[in-house]
């Protein structure tokens, strides 16, 4: 974990009520895929927990959904600098993801999956991804998965783009053989995958949180090994390890 | 050079902050972001006797300066923390501890303070009896004098350690449970733990605490706690550690003036990790400009 100033660069919307924010500066905390950092936001108590979607050397990328007062005020930030807490969280594990892991992102569950493809890409294990939203001013990341080379497909809730439906109807669409996955959305599409796909997969959770390293307590879960904190031993659980 | 050592029972510390039970865990996270052995001591997690896993979640919420929770106490139980917890803390802090005791009954807070009574890095023993996340059975012995002193009476009997009561402010009058824990034996006063707020969700129309309710903690009740030290100080001869909302070295000179003898910082390490180290290196800087030399001097001045 590194405490450090970050230059915002931009911090533009790309769906509805969705926004990229790029920052400069110390990337250096940053350790896997998967991981999040915490935002200090003036006038508000706590700060706010948002995953990575992509990082190199010099900045990162973070895409977040408007969805309350902390990140209504993030998103009206034009310049300046943030203070962040990054490399928060264990991440998705590449060496557990095989030769041909599945992705799949729901909503803003999508952005830690692109800077894990990304690297996935690099390590050549080519992989299939599949997105799903609401509907189609929700989506976005289609084309950026696409340029990773990796076969990309995208449901709708209400069909209004791609296929019509959830992510497991659009996986069923694929063609077999993956022998992992990688999930990251809302609590019963984690649930509907872990039941579907008989395949060891990586999971990644959300609770509300306060600290976002470890000590609070706040966002504590039980699994079959023991209680764990989402914000430290997680946001990424084992499927074999969930109690649903 | 500005002295900021102060003593609590015979225990000398370099300065007077100690991160606060609850917000610090077993120090371990803490480790690696700096050496806390320029901390004046720390209160660990509250402990009991068995492990917890503590309330359903969600156990935080945020409101205007501060947070809500409802941990419930977790924690791995006694047995864990004197065979695992106190040996990892061992090998990066080399100070004594502040173990922080919790439980439900009067034998459980006795058989924590006995189990802890040999361990050498427990400097001081605080009994936590005013969680207010915890009201199993109806008991809350920090809002009753009679119970706070029976607590106090049998830890008093269980440990030869200096034993600091943590007080709620949650009660009608604070300094009359003051006075019943100092005159059964307490050694000290630890004040204040949370206050008991919520917060409802107005989309969702129901709270936002799974427990409904949760103690309120941070920079918003900073002059509750102050107001609380300054009374009970006017109320018992015995040391108090203050603590409320403090997030600065002018809240650490200001909670002195008004009577700790030390003071813990709770909730601001959670937005703020360094907040302990940066408020320990601000501290001779605050001196320098009241014109104070030796810190213990102030407390109470007010």
């Amino acid at each position: 974990m590194k405490k450090a100033l970050f230059k915002i660069l931009s911090n533009e919307p790309i769906a509805k009520d969705v926004y990229k924010l790029v920052l400069e500066g110390d990337t250096g905390g940053i350790t896997a895929p998967g991981q999040f950092v915490n935002i200090e936001l003036e006038g508000f108590f706590l700060r706010r927990p948002i995953s990575v979607c992509d990082w190199d050397d010099k900045g990162m990328t973070l895409i977040y959904k408007t969805v309350g007062k902390g990140t209504k005020c993030l998103s009206e930030k034009k310049s300046g600098t943030l203070d962040l807490l990054t490399g928060l969280g264990n991440g998705f594990d590449l060496s557990k993801c095989g030769k041909r892991p599945l992705l799949v992102g729901g909503g803003v569950g999508t952005p830690p999956l692109y800077g894990l493809c990304k690297r996935l890409v690099e390590r050549g294990a080519a992989s299939a991804v599949v997105l799903g939203f609401n509907t189609a001013d929700d989506v976005f990341y289609e084309e950026e998965f696409r340029a990773l080379g990796v076969k990309t497909l995208v449901a709708t809730v209400d069909g209004s783009y791609g296929i019509g439906g959830l992510v497991t109807d659009a996986i069923k669409t694929l063609p077999v053989g993956f022998d992992s996955y990688c999930a990251c959305g809302p609590e019963p599409m984690l649930r509907a995958l872990c039941d579907t796909l008989k395949i060891k997969g990586q999971l990644s959770f959300e609770e509300r949180m306060a600290c976002g390293f470890g000590v609070c307590m706040g966002c504590s879960c039980k699994t079959k090994y023991g209680s764990k904190r989402i914000c430290k031993d997680g946001p990424v659980l084992s499927s074999n390890e969930v109690i649903w | 050079m500005a002295d900021m050592s102060v003593v609590l029972s015979g225990i000398k510390l370099e300065n007077p902050v100690i991160p606060a039970s609850g917000c610090f865990g077993y120090g371990a996270e803490f480790k690696d972001f700096y050496d806390l052995n320029i901390l004046g001591s720390f209160s660990f997690k509250g402990t009991t006797k068995e492990p917890r896993f503590g309330n359903p979640t969600p156990r935080v919420a945020e409101c205007t300066g501060g947070i809500l929770n409802s941990i419930g106490l977790q924690n791995p139980g006694i047995e864990a923390v004197i065979n695992e917890e106190l040996p990892r803390i061992a090998a990066f802090f080399k100070k004594p501890v502040i173990a922080n005791i919790g439980g439900f009954s009067v034998d459980e807070f006795v058989y924590c303070a006995e189990r802890l009574d040999g361990v050498e890095q427990v400097g001081i023993i605080e009994v936590n009896i005013s969680c207010p996340n915890l009201h199993k059975g109806g008991v809350n012995f920090g809002s009753d004098p009679k119970a706070a002193a029976e607590v106090t009476a049998a830890v008093r009997k269980a440990t030869g350690k200096p034993i600091y009561i943590k007080l709620s402010p949650n009660v009608t009058s604070i300094t009359e449970i003051a006075k019943a824990c100092e005159d059964a034996g307490a050694d000290g006063l630890s004040l204040i733990n949370t206050l008991l707020g919520m917060r409802i969700d107005i989309k969702s129309r129901k709270p936002l605490l799974a427990n409904k309710m949760g103690g309120l903690s941070g920079r918003a009740i900073f002059p509750v706690a102050l107001r609380m030290v300054y009374e009970v100080r006017k109320a018992v001869k015995i040391p108090i550690i203050g603590m409320g909302g403090v997030a600065s070295a002018e809240d650490v000179i200001e909670m002195m003036m008004a009577g700790a003898s030390a003071v813990q910082i709770g909730a601001e390490n959670l937005r703020n990790p360094f907040a302990c180290k940066e408020i320990i290196e601000d501290l001779p800087r605050v001196m320098a400009e009241l014109g104070i030399e030796r810190l213990r001097d102030i407390i109470g001045v007010a």
